[in-house]
């Protein structure tokens, strides 16, 4: 069979990615479509995709009947809370695991990543019980540390991966240069682990900002993130699919920024260990 | 100055001896090699000797002065690793000049001794690029760069060669004798190549299974093997062991005759034989030989033989060359 010729490879591959692409992305698009069309237009068949009458009534609502920044105040303390805590919790234990490994090492990680096998529903009764009677439920605190916990061994796991890849060899040979255990850590072994820190700390920034399992079961108010704020929008009474657009839209576009901005290092982050 | 001196140094981990028990004298301004098989321990007695690892018993004197207890980096060493271990987020001047800045050395100072190191090992050009921009025998480079600036009193080398091609490797052990010379420091080198061994080295120390086999300088190590280990380690092609009724008619259990050392004749005196294999060098010729119960034998010719498998040879030993056994392995010497 004979190939084809480089150029048309590339165009065809070129247009595939694009198309794969607009595909992944459609849905946000129509999305951030829907929450600047009419109630009416957001559910008609045909739907329309650019023309219609855009309209910045949908967002007046829903800043009107929900406190928008509250619920994002409180995503932002979850999810930085969180995130900050389980760094550094994880940091030491990866440091340590990567460095010093024993025997039982590999266990402890694989012990730690099987928490993550069992379904969350598993165990909403107990850890529901268990907020009520610390009086945890629907504050901060608690959502804090469910997140926290829930993401641990994912950090571990990252942070453990990236610890490794740091040559046991240039550390020595940092010490045989002279340097003290300060210095070490300040000249050789921070600028070369930061990467890694920067896209744990990303990607788990990004899972605990949607992670709506805990904080839609956990939070009614009070301490309600934005997940809680856009669920409260796909309610039973009636389909309010421009409205829930834009509060959805608001939900995400301060995470969709971080992301952007940070691009490099999370596809550095979503395919670590993938590639030396 | 550089004289180090190991006093029955061991190493174990948990139950595991891979130091039995090691002494040796290195000169100052001596190029030493240690040669062994993996595993036989090399790596580890030199990472002793730089205090990456603590001996489990015994003594390290740096200029007379035991050293055991004493940190790497105040141990006045240098080391270059196997894997080059560049940082990676520096320049190579950040690089070589690291030691200088962790010295405390004034900013001026730095850069005139990075400089002239660099210039020594025609690093110039490259100095502020980082170490993934930059081919390999650049990066070994730039290790040595890092190893000679501080000026240390020796100088580790860790198996630095082996990550190399088989052209450039020829050049940079030429390169780093010519700069252990020039530069008069004590150098350790580890190596499982006895060919660099042999080329480089002042004396070399033969280690197997965590003992020192031999030490001295190459030729008394070709000419004089202390036992069978070192007898069969030293030299390429590996010396021809017969052992048997044909060992006992020169007194030994075993002995051993390097293919060199073997005259080739159709006819005569000697061990008859068929070539299995005849391999043709142009400047050499080997000659694997089936000399039926004696078993195998190697021979090498120097220039060209024209001879081809199926032919029978006569082999027969240049009788002052001819190295005796004993049972247990060691040397018989007259």
């Amino acid at each position: 069979m004979a190939r084809m010729p480089t150029r048309r490879r590339i165009a065809l591959s070129t247009i595939a990615a694009w198309l794969v692409g607009f595909l992944i992305f459609f849905p946000i698009l129509w999305m951030v479509l829907a929450s600047f069309k009419t109630e009416l237009e957001a559910f008609a068949i045909p739907p329309s995709f650019l023309f219609f009458d855009w309209t910045l009534e949908n967002y007046v609502t829903v800043q009107g009947r929900s406190d928008y920044l509250h619920h994002a105040f409180n995503s932002v303390v979850v999810a930085g809370g969180s995130t900050l805590i389980a760094l550094l919790i994880a940091i030491p234990a990866a440091w340590s695991m990567a460095f010093s490994p024993t025997k039982r090492t590999k266990d402890v990680l694989l012990w730690m990543l099987s928490t993550k096998m069992m379904p969350a529903v598993g165990v909403l009764v107990p850890i529901y019980l268990i907020y009520r009677d610390f009086g945890l439920l629907d504050s901060l605190t608690g959502l804090v540390i469910i997140l926290c916990l829930g993401n641990l061994p994912i950090v571990v796991w990252m942070l453990f991966t990236y610890f490794k890849e740091i040559p046991r060899d240039i550390l020595e040979a940092a010490r045989m240069d002279g340097a003290t255990i300060g210095r070490e850590l300040i000249y050789v072994l921070t600028p070369m682990a930061v990467p890694g820190l920067a896209s744990t700390l990303l990607l788990n920034l990004i899972l605990a900002w949607n992670e709506a399992f805990w904080t839609l079961n956990l939070s009614t108010l009070q301490a309600a993130p934005l997940t809680v704020f856009i669920a409260s929008y796909s309610s039973p009474e009636g389909l309010f699919w421009a409205k829930l657009s834009a509060a959805s839209t608001l939900a995400i576009a301060p995470i969709l920024v971080l992301g952007w901005f940070s691009q490099r290092q999370l596809v550095r982050g979503l395919t670590f260990g993938a590639v030396k | 100055m550089g004289q180090i001196t190991l006093q029955n140094v061991q190493k174990a981990f948990g139950p595991v001896h891979i130091i039995k028990g090691a002494n040796l004298e290195i000169a100052d301004g001596s190029f030493v090699v240690f040669v062994g098989p993996s595993g036989c321990g090399k790596t580890t007695l030199l990472r002793l000797i730089a205090g990456l690892e603590d001996v489990t018993d015994g003594k390290i004197f740096i200029d007379g002065k035991n050293v055991v207890a004493v940190p790497p980096a105040k141990r006045g060493l240098s080391m270059v690793f196997q894997s080059y271990a560049l940082y990676p987020h520096m320049s190579v001047r950040g690089n070589i000049g690291f030691g200088l800045k962790m010295a405390g050395l004034p900013r001026a100072e730095i850069s005139r001794r990075v400089e002239a190191a660099a210039a020594t090992l025609n690093l110039t050009p490259y100095l502020d690029r980082k170490p993934r921009e930059l081919s390999g025998g650049q990066r070994q480079r730039v290790a040595i760069g890092r190893a000679i600036v501080r000026e240390p009193k020796a100088f580790l080398f860790d198996e630095p060669l082996s990550n190399l091609d088989a052209a450039l490797r020829v050049q940079m052990r030429i390169e780093v004798t010519r700069l252990q010379k020039q530069l008069g420091t004590t150098a350790i080198y580890v190596t499982h190549d006895q060919v660099e061994a042999m080329t480089m080295a002042d004396k070399i120390v033969v280690l197997n299974a965590g003992r020192v086999e031999q030490y001295g300088t190459p030729l008394e190590l070709y000419e004089r093997p202390a036992n069978l280990f070192v007898a069969g380690f030293i030299g390429s092609p590996k010396m021809n062991f017969i052992s048997g009724e044909n060992a006992a008619k020169y007194g030994a259990a075993t002995v051993g005759v390097r293919p060199e050392h073997l005259r080739i004749s159709r006819e005569g005196e000697g061990w008859p034989g068929t070539i299995t294999v005849a391999e043709h060098l142009g400047s050499d010729t080997f000659l694997y030989v089936d000399a039926g119960p004696i078993g195998t034998l190697t021979a090498r010719y120097v220039g060209e033989l024209s001879l081809a498998a199926g032919d029978r040879v006569v082999l027969s030993p240049e009788p002052a060359r001819i190295h005796r056994f004993d049972k247990d392995g060691n040397s018989l010497w007259t």
